[in-house]
């Protein structure tokens, strides 16, 4: 983080685009330390058979790329349309009337016209044409088309991965252009010939082998869940006993890894295991889908269905009814808008009904996977959770709607609806900031690794200044969210833009709150740090 | 082809407005040629050239009615040094006495309806 | 460059159009010959190129949601903005083509003192772009008097509204004001903003300038350099009637307004005009939110090698027992 620039410099960004034309101007890789990220390791390219598995640096000069690298990409760009209508109406209808321009977060904290989600997909709209167009081929620049060489190669590697598939350009888009779409198919063809990320690539091979993104084994992850259960014990004197890969359980949970092993993701996990111990729900977590989370997502279609696969081969091997799924982006994205298509029909489960309140889950009848706020908005609509919302008071909480829950599923409500039972302080952030219009925590995709830092703080600029923006004026000391990714990259972005400021999920407030039997007198929240009014027992406490 | 229950119906929607003149013109069976007019007999000249007039005449009335009504100044003189007066009633439909045969034609081919007939009204003819 | 090459296509087009209308032989070329050939590329390449979309299916069911889903009943949903019923799909795509509801949203990012990142409104592009298309669209449908006999009434009424303010002979239709005025905001937006300029191409400029081409000419006809207007719908019947026929009496100007309109119909298909059709067609707007509760089947739903349960196992069985979590092979 050395080299990372003080906030204030950060944020006088230049918008002025260069002197020479985009097609002229080339990535520095050198230069652009601090926002691009490491490229897949070998191994894990091997493990998951992806093409050309090898040792290589985007600072060097030679890439090692296939030597037909040309052809297999012309190739891999003539299937896709044949695939996608996405991308044949995409490629062909853009008017670039700029309306998407400052919509993306990484342009607006980097002035980088290339960050313009319509220039972004100019990178690869620039050789369809030449492609697969005839006035492409005949005008060439002029009709805004060129030919693949290595510096657009090199480009779209740097910009492919530098696009977070948020959708926010999408909303304002008149024609429903969809930037997440064409990264996805860019990264798909960059795959083709090798290029990727080891912060994509690790996690997805970890995945594939253990089930989870961290490469947790099944030991390590009933342990890591274990030491969490002690934990709750140690703060709230209740004892939670989480069942493993248990046939005939009513309900298999998945959830992403993070919450498993992350600060303070973790603290979301001992939250939902409060929960259901306060329920009695009959269900078991999966020592092999043991992630929600799917980072096949941001290689190819095909990888997500291999890594979503898991999570119904598990249920119908369980036995279970249905699924609930935890607090998460991507994996919402993947759960709510592919699995079905991927991975279903899922005849096996039964449709969803609360154990707890009977309602039955109306939205859920084919994928019959329950969102965990869905699920928990509807015990506190019914009545059934016993809360202190005072043990709460100590945080002034907003809530960072996260992109894929927003505007790949539209769960705004719910996550509201919850914070505001169990918090007696909540604050919105700006309009234009919060619900489908949300901003990135700048290190989605794949893109929330340490080498990667100066754009993620870049990109994490207009989300942390909406927070900063509340701190200011409200006070706000807490950022509630329901991604573990967010858990993982806005508090760096916080401490950046808005210090001061902590992050938690949902359900850890929930739990916070949850009034349990057999309890201590609770004095400390699920970090063990003093509630409103206990402070000057912290010494003694402990 | 895909989704051609919903993207089919569309196609034929959009053929189906593009091409309505064909199919309302068959139905109509008219030509396509213009109507003819009847010209006063006996007289050679209106106000101005014949091509003059047809670009110009809403203009000239336009011009005619300000002139007349606002400033008074009710007669015009001709190129040829005679005069008029600035009178729709008594001065064009003097001589195109039949609206039917002259003004309506063009105008309804054209689809323009003048609101010259707002106000004034046809003179009896005899 | 962009902006020059544009303009230059268009002089040359008006340059064209007023050879035609000059030299004796050209004139039934540019009369009926252009016209016929330019309506049946218009035609044909927009059908071309719509089944060209349609022959690619859909694999995923992905809408950009733009407001709360269905989910418990006791929560309102944004029927309109996240539809989940074919009603909500058409409601919003009605919205989107007739109104522009995701350009509505259009806001203007700045970066203030502080640093304090804002967001303005801006209904600009929105106004302008509305304005533009609704009055070329009445413009469109208001030439129809020339192919059509007897004129139908609702396009004298649509004339009578648009002329309503009754300024000049010929009336004014306000339609080409709005048209002239949003084509200009348009293009001089483009012009104006640095990040725009550096994200233009010909391809943008050419028919903005194309269609205020179009626009001017025929405001210059109609008000300035007079045509003989029934020579006119006689030359544009005789198209619509198969029996084509050049009046001696109709001008150059006539000419030059002809040979913009045949390029704007047979540039359209293979431009990005065709927008025109494509917003129907985007799978983020026209696919209803109801992921969870209806299959979307991919036809190509991929063959793909996953690790299975029993592969696992086997991989870690030790562990599994060690950790005492129950194993299938008991």
């Amino acid at each position: 983080m050395s080299q990372l620039p003080k906030s204030d410099e950060l944020a006088k960004v230049d918008f002025t685009p260069p002197d020479e034309h985009w097609m002229d101007t080339k990535v520095d890789f050198e230069k652009r330390r601090g926002s691009w990220s490491y490229p897949g390791a070998k191994k894990n390219l091997e493990y998951v058979g992806f093409p050309n598995p090898r040792q290589w640096s985007p600072l060097d000069e030679d890439w090692k790329l296939p030597d037909n690298w040309q052809q297999i990409i012309h190739d891999g760009l003539m299937d896709r349309p044949e695939r996608y209508r996405s991308l044949k109406v995409f490629m062909d209808i853009c008017v670039r009337c700029g309306a998407c321009a400052d919509k993306c977060h990484f342009y607006i904290g980097s002035g980088d016209p290339k960050n313009m989600p319509v220039l972004r997909a100019e990178l690869l709209r620039s050789v369809y044409k030449k492609d697969f167009t005839t006035a492409g081929r005949i005008l060439g620049r002029l009709a805004g088309a060129r030919s693949m060489d290595l510096d657009v190669l090199k480009e779209w590697f740097y910009y492919f991965f530098q696009c977070t598939e948020c959708r926010r350009c999408s909303v304002f888009c008149p024609y429903g252009i969809d930037t997440a779409e064409i990264t996805m198919l860019a990264r798909e063809l960059l795959n083709l010939v090798g290029l990727n990320i080891n912060w994509v690539m690790e996690p997805v091979a970890n995945c594939q082998r253990t089930g989870n993104h961290l490469g947790l084994m099944p030991h390590t992850f009933k342990d890591n869940i274990e030491f969490i259960v002690d934990e709750i014990e140690e703060t709230t004197g209740v004892k939670v006993s989480p069942t493993f890969n248990r046939k005939g359980a009513e309900i298999l949970f998945v959830t992403p890894s993070g919450d498993v092993f992350a600060d303070p993701a973790c603290f979301t996990l001992a939250g939902y295991l409060l929960l259901f111990h306060y329920l009695d729900l009959d269900y078991t977590w999966s020592a092999y889908a043991s992630d929600g989370g799917n980072f096949g997502l941001f290689t190819s279609h095909e990888m997500m269905k291999r890594l979503n696969f898991k999570m119904y081969h598990e249920a119908e091997r369980l036995g279970v009814k249905w699924i609930l799924g935890g607090e998460c982006g991507h994996m919402w994205r993947v759960v709510h808008q592919y699995m079905g298509t991927h991975n279903g029909p899922a005849n096996f489960l039964e449709e969803p009904v609360s154990p707890i309140t009977g309602t039955k889950f109306e939205n859920t009848i084919d994928t019959k996977m329950v969102h965990i706020c869905e699920f928990t908005a509807d015990l506190l609509k019914n009545g059934k959770l016993k809360f202190d919302k005072s043990r709460n008071d100590k945080y002034r909480v907003t809530f960072h709607d996260s992109c894929n829950p927003a505007r790949a599923m539209g769960i705004l409500e719910e996550p509201r609806y919850i914070i505001n039972q169990v918090c007696n302080n909540f604050f919105e952030m700006p309009e234009g900031t919060i619900r489908e219009q949300t901003f990135c925590c700048g290190g989605g995709a794949g893109l929330g690794n340490d080498e990667n830092i100066e754009m993620r703080m870049r990109g994490g600029l207009p989300r942390g200044n909406a927070v900063k923006y509340v701190q200011d004026k409200f006070d706000v000391n807490l950022l509630a969210c329901m991604c573990a990714i967010d858990k993982a990259t806005l508090p760096p972005v916080c401490d950046y833009w808005a210090p001061g400021v902590g992050v938690a999920g949902v359900h850890e407030l929930v739990a916070n709150a949850l009034i349990q039997d057999g309890e201590n007198e609770r004095k400390t929240d699920l970090r063990g740090e003093p509630l409103l009014g206990f402070e000057d027992e912290e010494e003694g406490g402990e | 082809m895909h989704d051609a229950k919903y993207i089919v119906p569309g196609l034929v929607a959009f053929l189906v407005l593009i091409t309505l003149p064909l199919w309302y013109n068959a139905a109509m069976g008219r030509s396509a040629v213009g109507p003819t007019l009847q010209y006063p007999e006996g007289e050679s000249q209106c106000v101005l050239p014949k091509d003059e007039m047809k670009g110009e005449h809403m203009q000239i009335l336009d011009d005619w009615r300000d002139e007349a009504v606002r400033d008074g100044e009710r007669y015009y003189v001709h190129p040829d040094g005679t005069t008029r007066e600035k009178s729709l009633t008594n001065t064009c439909l003097g001589c195109h006495g039949d609206r039917a045969q002259f003004c309506i034609k063009c105008h309804d081919y054209a689809g323009v309806k003048p609101y010259c007939w707002d106000c004034h009204i046809e003179p009896e003819r005899d | 460059m962009n902006v020059l090459f544009s303009l230059l296509a268009v002089g040359v087009l008006i340059a064209l159009g007023y050879l035609g209308g000059q030299v004796a032989g050209l004139r039934f070329v540019f009369g009926v010959v252009i016209p016929y050939a330019a309506i049946l590329v218009f035609i044909a390449g927009l059908v071309y190129k719509v089944i060209y979309w349609a022959k690619s299916p859909v694999p995923f069911r992905i809408p950009t949601t733009c407001g709360q889903e269905t989910t418990l009943p006791w929560i309102k949903s944004s029927t309109l903005d996240n539809p989940h019923t074919t009603l909500g799909v058409l409601g919003r795509m009605a919205l989107e083509v007739l109104f522009f509801r995701s350009l509505f949203r259009n806001t203007r990012m700045e970066i203030k003192e502080g640093p304090r990142v804002v967001y303005g409104e801006n209904v600009y592009l929105w106004a302008a772009g509305l304005a533009f298309h609704w009055s070329f669209l009445i413009i469109f449908i208001r030439h129809f008097r020339f192919f059509t006999e007897p004129v139908p009434g609702f396009i004298l009424a649509m004339q009578y509204v648009d002329g309503f303010m009754q300024i000049g002979v010929p009336v004014l239709y306000l339609t080409d004001l709005f048209l002239v005025a949003g084509l200009t905001f348009l293009f001089i937006r483009r012009l104006w903003s640095p990040q725009l300029r550096y994200i233009s191409q010909a391809a943008d400029y050419f028919p903005l300038l194309l269609i205020l081409g179009v626009a001017l000419t025929g405001i210059w006809m109609r008000h300035f350099t007079k045509t003989d207007i029934v020579g006119v719908k006689e030359l544009a019947m005789g198209i619509v009637t198969f029996s084509p026929m050049v009046p001696e009496s109709v001008g150059s100007v006539f000419f030059m307004h002809l040979i913009l309109v045949c390029s704007l119909f047979a540039y359209f298909p293979f431009s990005k005009l065709m927008h025109m059709a494509g917003v129907f067609l985007s799978p983020t707007r026209n696919l209803a939110n109801d992921n969870r509760m209806v299959r979307h089947v991919n036809p190509w739903n991929p063959e793909v090698e996953v690790h299975t349960y029993a592969q696992w196992e086997e991989e870690f069985k030790d562990k599994l027992e060690a950790a005492e979590i129950p194993l299938d092979k008991d």
